[in-house]
């Protein structure tokens, strides 16, 4: 034992792969029971009317959100870094028996926090603010598992053998220091039972702000979530696989740098696009529209820094599944923060807002950029953790079609639900009269709510493909040699 | 001061913040590319640390315990 070779320890990142693969599903489960609930009204009591209060759109619409961002995207967050982290600062976690203790207790506090959210959420307590649903006790409960995660990420940078950061690692801290920024200020709230003196519920609270600076603060963190949830740690992961996975250096390091800090200045100040036409100063949505525009050009600096870092080495689109992921990520990276400027434009926007165009673009970018991105890092971390090859070539490339026909089903059927109904609210008579009633609308889109169920139904299909190849992989893949997972993943047929 | 002479101020302030903020940018680019240039750092060498990064491979910059010891 004593005299084994120091090797890295990935126990962590499994147990993190484990719950990003199982909340995956079950979030993206309840996203497409949602979807159906939308096309045709009666799957709302498909349990029938005695659990209908657990199935009804509204008390599952936080759980798919909550599920998809602070399960999926998180626990894919956390397992990459419990990867990603060890290997680029080339320091085992086997080496500190203290930062493998605060790794495990990440895991656990956790998954208790997972329990705690969804059984709240269920029962329908929440403090209704959108993505920040979780009451007090749960929000104390996150902050300590945040800086454990903190704690880990400083103890490992701190005995690195490493001396520079490589840009993946930034990410990471950003992700860190960002959400919990955001997080803190959002959720500044008052539990009612203690100040009242044992009035209502012990675990509700009201938001300490109110009116249009709660809605201020809200969308600063609303927006910002998607920047250091679905954006920042993101880019840490395709900094580090994409290259690793084709074996090719970086295309412009010093572009990564300059992207990096373009990212974290201009971001910041796009939330207030949100608030359109709305309460909130002019000058500060005027301020959100233009910083939104500027934000194309460090999105579009990290997108084409990954796509240029293929350059002469697009043979490898065609032969590899797990480059073709990643391709497509940041291709809809692209697609993404070229749609989310536009939507700015107030012009546009006084069509767009509350239409299911945003809907669209909220998916094309979660559904093409984060959860691609996400199952490409845990398919190329499957053969080094578990020393065994993907169990299968072929099933990774019908996940792959299947999910990209998932995703064009559901942005294309929203950008035409979205634009019709945005042209139906403001239609008018010669008279000034509004043309259409909200019932009207809801016929006319019916036949794209059930199109966009077709495709989260796809996806989801596409879930499960992933889930059987991991646990295939994990459980009966050849054993592969150390030399075998220098780059390109081995990968059965 | 009243509110006139205020949206004068923000305005200033607005356009000379943004315009520094555009200096220290491209200010930042020049440094990059200038010392790279110069021989000063090689950044495009940071990006092997993701190829290289088998716990046996050497780093790409390794931590001296000199480093520590100078400052």
């Amino acid at each position: 034992m004593e005299n084994r070779p120091l090797e890295y320890d990935y126990t962590v990142a499994k147990m993190f792969m484990l719950t990003t693969v199982v909340l995956g599903i079950v979030g993206m489960l309840v996203g497409v029971i949602l979807a159906w609930e939308m096309a045709f009204p009666a799957v709302n009591t498909i349990a029938g009317q005695g659990l209908a209060e657990y199935t009804n759109f509204s008390r599952l619409r936080p759980l798919h959100t909550d599920a998809v961002i602070f399960g999926f995207t998180v626990s894919g967050i956390f397992a990459t870094w419990y990867y990603v982290g060890q290997r680029v600062l080339k320091v085992s976690m086997a080496e500190s028996k203290f930062l493998m203790f605060l790794g495990k207790l990440h895991f656990w506090l956790y998954l208790m926090l997972v329990v705690a959210v969804v059984g709240s959420l269920l029962l329908g307590i929440t403090t209704s603010k959108e993505y920040a649903e979780f009451e007090w006790p749960i929000d104390i409960a996150v902050v300590v598992v945040w800086v454990i995660w903190g704690l880990q990420i400083f103890g490992l940078i701190g005995i690195r053998r490493e001396k520079s950061l490589y840009i993946s690692i930034w990410y990471y801290i950003a992700t860190f220091l960002g959400i919990a920024m955001l997080y803190l200020f959002n959720n500044m709230e008052i539990p009612t039972y203690f100040a009242s003196g044992g009035i209502g519920s012990w675990y509700h609270s009201v938001s300490m702000y109110s009116g249009t600076n709660d809605a201020l603060v809200q969308w600063w963190y609303g927006h910002n979530a998607v920047a250091f949830g679905f954006t920042v740690p993101i880019v840490a992961m395709i900094y580090y696989f994409l290259p690793k996975e084709s074996g090719q250096a970086v295309y412009s390091y010093k572009l990564s740098l300059l992207a990096f800090w373009g990212l974290m200045f201009v971001y910041l100040w796009a939330g207030g696009h949100h608030l359109l036409f709305s309460t909130v100063p002019d000058w500060m949505q005027t301020m959100g529209s233009v910083f939104s525009v500027v934000l194309i050009l460090p999105s579009w600096g990290s997108a084409i820094n990954m796509l240029l870092t293929m350059k002469g080495e697009w043979q490898q689109v065609a032969s590899s599944p797990l480059i073709k992921f990643m391709v497509l990520a940041s291709t809809f990276y692209m697609f993404s923060t070229l749609e989310g400027p536009i939507q700015a434009i107030k012009s546009v926007n006084a069509l767009a807002h509350f239409t299911d165009w945003i809907v669209g673009h909220v998916h094309d970018g979660t559904l093409g950029w984060v959860a691609f991105m996400i199952m490409a890092s845990l398919f190329h971390m499957a053969p080094r953790v578990f020393k065994r090859e993907i169990y299968s070539k072929s099933l990774m490339n019908t996940q792959f079609w299947i999910q990209t026909l998932g995703v064009v089903l559901y942005f294309t059927s929203m950008w035409i639900a979205g634009i019709t109904q945005g042209m139906m609210w403001r239609a008018h008579d010669e008279f000034g009269n509004l043309a259409y009633s909200f019932i009207d609308t809801v016929s006319v889109l019916h036949p794209y709510f059930t199109i966009r169920a077709v495709g989260g139904t796809l996806y989801l299909v596409g879930m499960f493909l992933f889930a059987y190849n991991m646990y295939k992989t994990m459980t009966s893949g050849r054993r592969v040699e150390e030399s075998e997972l220098q780059n390109a993943s081995p990968m059965g047929a | 001061m009243n509110s006139a002479d205020i949206a004068t101020f923000q305005a200033y302030g607005y356009f000379f913040f943004t315009a520094f903020l555009v200096v220290v940018l491209y200010g930042y680019v020049y440094h990059l590319y200038s010392s790279q240039k110069k021989g000063t750092r090689d950044y495009e060498k940071y990006g092997n640390i993701a190829l290289h990064d088998e716990i046996t491979d050497p780093p790409v910059e390794e931590i001296s315990k000199n480093d520590e010891i100078k400052k």
